[in-house]
């Protein structure tokens, strides 16, 4: 069938079996939204800001494993989707961009509202295309979409000239595709995966440490049911948390800058490192020299640049990690020696439960002014087992992190490489337009609210109803806590003096507000602002100079962490 | 250390700034490049001439099979590969050094492209280390102006890249 190209586009996502977009028009869209008009079979989702429409789209590809399209027009709105992109891009998440661009014969003039996007989001993409032909779109939308979901995921962008919008074409959807110099790995070498198995079953100190590919891989239960199989402690990063249930008590809670004291210890004492699905990031290594001495490195990832980028690696295997941990279940299945394995872990588990026991992680809540940590543990126990928590970037992040306690993957959605602060806001409404029925939570300072908080018009035109919590107190927190330990408090514009009245932003927008100052009004606000309908606003007066604590200072050991300051 | 590097990618446009991307992003060397068509004309053939630890290199190598439009990479430094380079040199050739840049050419086995009473523009060809050689024995007459290729590279014996 013949039909322009901006309908072959919309014909091309639903193959793709998209049912939301969000995104934002203009001058070089406009031909795209004239058909979204009439296009019936996809949700469009007006955001107010085209970064925030990439962190929702983000959201949802988080919350459900599916890839998440934005749109945008040219110039501007290509150059606000660069943020939601780049964040996308740090932590695997597969998105498709769209961008309007000015007609082919302008291309390079300096049109009006033109931008070189294909160049600036070179570095932060997987791949993006520039489509010159109507012929070529079919099969470039078919090859973003498997670029963005298929080996380490990632963010593709496609930029579309307007004419080429215009321009009519056949409509064929292509069945397959086939891109020479693209073949992910999926399958992990059989051998390697034996040599695995013998060197954790020789072990006698290991660690499972556990990144976002897991949870990537949706292999949260292969990797659950081969720590338990195996007795063996997990970590995880802040991108694996959820992959692996914080109740157990195989658990170890989050490693790194700001994990817990036994999560470091562990891995600096380590005899063997089993990493799933994790990069050894600078924030989790801590100093690369003096890191886990002793330990032998398995390093499971589906790609082949993050073994051997910043660590040792004893023993590599390439795979997705769903098909690995398969693949090694069986083998540890036929193993006689796990039993034995087992109970000589026993002075190992000793040791860990004698470092959470000396320091777990932990706060004291006075009587007069609340702790952030205090309404991280009420959230924790008072809302829905399944809820989604989209977190900001700062303080608030890690107390998250540190006392909400994940037990399932997909519901933690965090801005991790990158460190986007405006991202939770954003990503929940993302994730709620994906589950409406879902208690979906955004986790906010007083800081990354403001950088998104045009949204509560989206939220309240949608009928998203995101429950914010903000954690106000009156400072870019965690740039504080760094000149207070490391800058002789000097404060240099990190405090956020202007008083904000959250509660009557929240009315302006036609969403409820509500407010808790002293600790025993916490719990009333959060029941107050689960019950009520739509979009609501929770702010928290917490205690302004409260730090995030253990914390390994950059550059440091992880064995050196600073556990009261 | 110093590899050569032949890197076949797809002739489409943006190519060139992806893999010159990659390597100024992460902060990798190019001590030369050159690119062209191959025999396919889908494929473009880079040689990059490149420098760093075992650890650099692998990144390097790992890096550019990542881009989606790089096809194969060679690492020729262990591998039996044959280098060539040309380059063109402008030098001055007046009375009494025009016999002495004429020896040298020949020695070299390059050959004289442009004469003009005060000069003589060379082409030579050669390994790289060739190419150094005879610049070091012609700075001393007087050299003008020099364009290097930078090395291309092919692996010895009868298998293609494609085996």
């Amino acid at each position: 069938m013949k039909m322009n190209g901006a309908r072959i586009l919309l014909e091309c996502l639903k193959m793709e079996g998209v049912d939301t977009v969000f995104g934002y028009p203009g001058g070089t869209v406009i031909n795209l939204y004239d058909e979204l008009f009439t296009f019936k079979e996809i949700r469009h989702i007006l955001p107010r800001h085209e970064q925030a429409g990439v962190h929702a789209a983000d959201g949802y590809a988080r919350a459900t494993g599916k890839v998440g399209v934005a749109i945008a027009t040219s110039g501007p709105g290509a150059t606000n989707t660069v943020t939601g992109i780049a964040t996308a891009y740090m932590d695997s998440i597969p998105l498709v961009v769209i961008t309007g661009q000015v007609p082919t014969a302008l291309i390079g003039n300096d049109a009006f509202q033109e931008v070189d996007i294909i160049g600036i989001t070179r570095p932060c993409t997987k791949h993006n295309f520039l489509v010159r032909d109507v012929k070529e779109l079919a099969a470039i939308v078919k090859k973003a979409f498997y670029i963005a979901r298929s080996g380490r995921p990632g963010p593709v962008l496609i930029d579309l000239p307007k004419d080429v919008q215009i321009a009519i074409s056949e409509f064929k959807y292509p069945d397959s595709v086939d891109i020479r110099g693209y073949k992910p790995t999926i399958e992990g070498h059989p051998k390697q995966v034996e040599k695995a198995v013998s060197l954790l079953l020789g072990a006698k100190r290991p660690v499972i440490y556990v990144g976002g590919g897991v949870i990537s891989s949706d292999a949260a239960a292969e990797l659950t049911e081969l720590a338990r199989s195996l007795g063996t402690p997990v970590t995880t990063t802040l991108m694996g948390l959820g992959a692996f249930p914080e109740n157990d008590p195989l658990s170890l809670g989050l490693l790194g800058m700001h994990g817990t004291y036994y999560a470091n210890m562990a891995m600096t004492n380590s005899d063997l490192i089993v990493a799933v699905g994790a990069r050894f990031d600078d924030r989790v290594t801590g100093k690369i020299a003096t890191f886990a001495p002793h330990a032998k490195i398995i390093h499971i990832d589906v790609d082949p640049t993050s073994i051997k980028k910043n660590v040792r690696v004893d023993l590599p295997i390439v795979g997705d990690v769903k098909d690995v941990l398969t693949r090694m279940l069986k083998v540890v299945e036929e193993q006689d020696r796990v039993e034995e394995f087992r109970a000589g872990l026993a002075p190992w588990l000793d040791e860990i439960a004698g470092w959470k026991a000396k320091h777990p992680i932990t706060y004291k809540q006075p009587a007069s002014t609340i702790k952030p940590q205090y309404v991280i543990q009420k959230l924790r126990e008072l809302s829905d087992a399944d809820a989604i928590i989209a977190t900001d970037v700062g303080q608030h992040q890690m107390w998250t992190a540190q006392f909400f306690g994940f037990t399932r993957p997909r519901t933690l959605l965090s801005s991790g490489g990158l460190g986007t602060m405006g991202y939770g806001l954003p990503a929940a409404m993302g994730a709620q337009a994906a589950f409406p029925k879902r208690q979906v939570i955004a986790v906010c300072g007083d800081g990354g609210f403001q950088m998104n908080l045009q949204e509560l018009a989206t939220l309240v035109q949608n009928r998203l109803p995101v429950k914010i919590v903000i954690l106000n107190n009156n400072f870019l927190g965690m740039v504080r806590q760094w000149q207070e330990l490391f800058f002789e408090k000097r404060y240099s514009s990190t405090c956020l003096e202007l008083p904000i009245d959250f509660i009557k932003l929240a009315e302006a927008y036609g969403a409820k507000g509500f407010q808790a100052t002293k600790p025993d009004e916490v719990e009333k606000v959060i029941r107050e602002g689960f019950k009520a309908s739509g979009p609501v606003i929770m702010e928290f007066k917490v205690a302004r100079e409260e730090k995030v604590l253990p914390m390994v200072p950059a550059g440091a050991s992880l064995n050196e962490m600073v556990l009261n300051a | 250390m110093q590899h050569t590097i032949a890197v076949l990618v797809e002739n489409e446009f943006g190519v060139l700034s992806r893999v010159a991307g990659l390597f100024s992003g992460r902060g990798f060397n190019i001590d030369s490049l050159s690119v062209a068509p191959t025999n396919d004309e889908s494929i473009s053939r880079m040689t990059i001439v490149t420098r760093g630890d075992e650890q650099i290199l692998e990144q390097i190598n790992k890096q550019l099979n990542k881009l989606i439009d790089v096809i194969k990479v060679i690492d020729y430094t262990d591998e039996s590969a044959i280098e060539r380079e040309m380059a063109l040199i402008k030098v001055t050739a007046e009375e009494e050094s025009r016999a002495e840049v004429l020896r040298i050419v020949d020695i070299f086995r390059a050959k004289i492209i442009d004469v003009t009473p005060k000069s003589y523009t060379i082409e030579a060809t050669g390994a790289p280390a060739k190419i150094d050689a005879i610049l070091e024995l012609l700075r001393p007459l007087g050299l003008k102006e020099l364009v290097r290729t930078g090395p291309v590279a092919i692996g010895r014996g009868a298998k293609g890249w494609k085996g």
